[in-house]
């Protein structure tokens, strides 16, 4: 038997999901990490963006998530999200909406405070639509 | 007759208070089935987060976050959970009288006291007995989201973090049975030691980027859910306690009316016996 991890997906509002997988991805705040089993203790801050995770039978699951954190055992794998919701909850266009005021704020960017925020929004919308565009792309494939 | 219309009226009027009543019964005891199942959908976050906050503080002794260092009080905080709205019974009120001898004890001691109050009931009041105010979140409906709390839990955390803060308390309604709900008073800052278990084997966390900042993030998080669970534990409390309130009006609405059924009936007995003898001593006399 192939070996597994268990991966469980919690926000401080609900539990989203849990299951083994295979491997999963996550947006680490220094980069993308991928977890295989048995990966040492490892704990981290993710940033805004999707996290994949391959069950054992080999189908993709998508998680957005707009931050938190990770925490990887031997075979446990904890993801503590801000806020996930699932990506086919995500309402593109209400993405869109977000990403357009993230970019109208940034240009006209009064402060440094606005500014960071609106970087931070930014790259939340820009996520989520990778995220939708991914699922979209699956779905006709 | 002494108004036997008047009673009518009044019976009626009795009546339609009876229907509201037993309406916000119904709808309280189903918002308390969802307050409740959400209570328990908030456990999951809270108790992985202990786990790894235990962990670290276990495996991490020479680094001394701000949050876990006690320091001597001279000024204090209070997060106070309450409700927007009345008709929840004692509710509210038992919950103040907790607070107020809490604030009693620090200020005989010389400490000030700063609040932030979540709920208009406590907005409301705290406003009335002038309360130092710093921050409040209020109109949070019955599924209130973190990012409502935020704000006001931050300002808190800001502050102690600033030395402006020594101590911080939660103080929310702790949710025991359906017939029961107490004042709880938790303290939140700085974070008591968790119970020493003995490490087995010593390993340690790969941090990214570090293990300052990770457990920065940790921390505040951690603080958040708490706060969260206990305004979510509140809110199921409030449609309990409402439960409760609007079962015993209902209850008591219905006793009033069996009792001016009661004088109704006797005067409407007594005016038609009035007008018999009127009618028999009329055709006597004719």
């Amino acid at each position: 038997m192939a070996m597994t991890l268990h991966v469980d997906i919690v926000s401080a509002e609900e539990e989203i999901h849990s299951g083994s997988a295979a491997v999963v991805y996550a947006p680490a705040r220094m980069g993308e990490v991928g977890i295989y089993p048995r990966h040492a203790p490892f704990l981290t801050h993710l940033k805004p963006g999707e996290i994949r995770v391959q069950t054992p039978e080999g189908k993709e699951l998508f998680f957005f998530v707009s931050g938190g954190l990770l925490e990887v055992q031997p075979h446990v794998v904890t993801v503590l999200a801000d806020t996930a919701i699932r990506a086919k909850d995500l309402d593109e266009a209400a993405a869109l909406e977000a990403q357009k005021k993230a970019e109208q704020e940034m240009r006209d960017r009064k402060s440094e405070m606005d500014y960071a925020k609106a970087k931070a929004e930014f790259a939340q919308a820009a996520a989520q639509l990778r995220a939708i565009q991914k699922l979209r792309k699956r779905g006709r494939g | 007759m002494a108004g036997a219309k008047e009673i009518r009226t009044k019976i009626k009027s009795i009546q339609n208070t009876q229907k509201i009543t037993k309406a916000m019964e119904m709808v309280a005891a189903s918002k308390m089935r969802k307050a409740q199942e959400r209570m328990r959908e908030a456990r999951p976050y809270a108790q992985k987060m202990r786990n790894v906050v235990a962990h670290i503080a276990r495996a991490h002794t020479e680094y001394k976050h701000p949050f876990t260092i006690e320091r001597e009080p001279r000024r204090v905080g209070f997060i106070i959970a309450s409700t927007d709205r009345g008709l929840c019974g004692g509710l509210n009120v038992n919950m103040f009288r907790t607070i107020v001898s809490a604030m009693e004890e620090w200020r005989g001691q010389g400490i000030e006291i700063d609040l932030a109050i979540i709920g208009a009931k406590a907005l409301g009041f705290f406003k009335r007995l002038g309360g130092n105010i710093v921050s409040e979140a209020t109109h949070l409906g019955d599924s209130p989201a973190l990012t409502d709390l935020i704000g006001a839990i931050k300002i808190m955390l800001d502050a102690y973090e600033d030395d402006r803060l020594d101590r911080l308390f939660l103080v929310h309604n702790d949710f025991i049975n359906t017939m029961t709900q107490r004042p709880a008073v938790v303290q939140i800052l700085p974070l008591p030691p968790s119970e020493e278990v003995e490490l087995r084997h010593h390993w340690d966390y790969i941090y990214e980027p570090d293990s300052k900042q990770v457990l920065d993030v940790l921390l505040t998080r951690y603080i958040e859910s708490l706060i969260y669970r206990g305004v979510v534990e509140n809110i199921a409390c409030e449609q309990a306690a409402r439960m409760v309130a609007m079962k015993a009006a209902s209850d008591n609405a219905g006793q009033l009316i069996d009792e001016l059924q009661l004088v109704y009936n006797k005067a409407r007995q007594a005016a038609i016996t009035q007008e018999i003898s009127e009618i028999v001593g009329g055709a006597a006399a004719v």
